[in-house]
């Protein structure tokens, strides 16, 4: 029994925690270090609140055209710059891979400059959501103007605000490499901003296609949806 | 016993830098596949699954190797997996009842049952 405690516990060191064993962070029960736990905790719970923005935008992503006030999702949305956007930061999750994986081989030099071009790579994101928010508003469009506008900016407003986290993050622990504070024997560190950084990437795959790339449509009115709801409503209630 | 000191392997194998530039590599090839087939009309019939699988690949893709779910502990997958879940089943759920227009659908007490009639 003790041998199995002893390689779960050498499971949960995934890489580059060995600190952890001079008393630096422990570990949970599960074998897993504590902090690496708690980050994958918080993007869980993180992903049911992005999971709720997307549900809000889905359910009215249609709806803009029914209450006749615009602007439109299709007037405004502009698919080759955004998918600029969305290769940037895809392109930052692989430059936030090679830093961990270069400070993991001892590599800090290395590490650093893949640091800062993933620092980089989110400033130029944020950068193009700024112009696109500013494009918008240029167009008539407000968190007041429609429920697209309202369902728009809060959903990638807080992506945004996520990314602006990230960055300043990011920054942190180039400050700190620099300083001689992030070592092979501290990855950890760099790992769990790595992971936040990641799903950061991965709500914005999700945010691309459901909210740029998926066609609107503009035919149907929330009348045929109500009418064909009613029938559908009427088929179950017969069943019973 | 066996399969613990198997998982405790597969834990520490990660892939190379090499694999991780690959990996990358495919993602912005679907990326570039996503944006064009948006533009192709005969596809239109067919854009939103295909658009939505080759999301769901790419998701995947990130988490498992970018994020090293598919060589951390199980547990990690267990949470995020669980939230997941979660969060389409919240998904689906709001968007059947507002698709139907909840207005139209439920009557004054929010019931799927039709309202009784008025006594005289």
């Amino acid at each position: 029994m003790a041998q199995a405690v002893d390689i779960t516990h050498a499971a949960g060191h995934g890489h580059g925690d060995d600190h952890t064993e001079h008393g630096g962070h422990g570990h949970a029960g599960t074998g897993i270090e504590n902090r690496k736990l708690m980050m994958w905790l918080f993007l869980a719970s993180d992903c049911m609140f992005f999971g709720s923005l997307i549900a809000t935008y889905m359910i009215y992503r249609n709806r803009t055209s029914d209450l006749g006030v615009g602007p439109y999702p299709h007037e405004l949305i502009d698919i080759p710059f955004t998918s600029v956007s969305a290769f940037v930061l895809l392109m930052s999750s692989l430059t936030m891979v090679l830093s961990l994986g270069s400070l993991q081989k001892g590599n800090i030099r290395n590490s650093r400059i893949w640091l800062a071009a993933t620092a980089i790579l989110g400033s130029t994101f944020l950068g193009g959501q700024f112009f696109e928010f500013t494009e918008f508003y240029h167009e008539g469009l407000t968190l007041q103007s429609n429920i697209f506008g309202s369902t728009f900016f809060t959903l990638t407003g807080f992506h945004g605000l996520h990314v602006g986290l990230g960055v300043l993050w990011l920054l942190t622990l180039l400050f700190v490499s620099l300083r001689g504070g992030l070592k092979k024997e501290n990855a950890m560190t760099l790992e769990i901003a790595g992971l936040y950084w990641h799903f950061v990437d991965i709500v914005w795959i999700v945010i691309f296609t459901l909210v740029y790339l998926l066609p609107y449509n503009e035919e149907v009115s929330s009348g045929e949806h109500a009418a064909r709801g009613q029938e559908i409503a009427q088929q179950l209630l017969r069943l019973f | 016993m066996a399969s613990t000191t198997a998982h405790a392997q597969s834990s520490h194998a990660h892939p190379t830098l090499e694999a991780y530039v690959r990996i990358a590599i495919l993602l912005a090839i679907i990326t570039g596949i996503e944006v064009t087939i948006y533009y192709i009309p005969a596809l239109q019939g067919v854009l939103v699954p295909l658009l939505i699988a080759l999301s769901a690949f790419k998701f995947i893709m990130v988490v498992g190797y970018f994020m090293h779910l598919k060589f951390d502990d199980r547990i990690l997958t267990f949470i995020f997996g669980s939230a997941l879940v979660v969060s389409i089943i919240i998904f689906i759920a709001l968007w059947t009842v507002m698709y139907f227009d909840a207005a139209s659908v439920f009557n004054a007490n929010m019931s799927l049952l039709p309202a009784k009639p008025e006594r005289p």
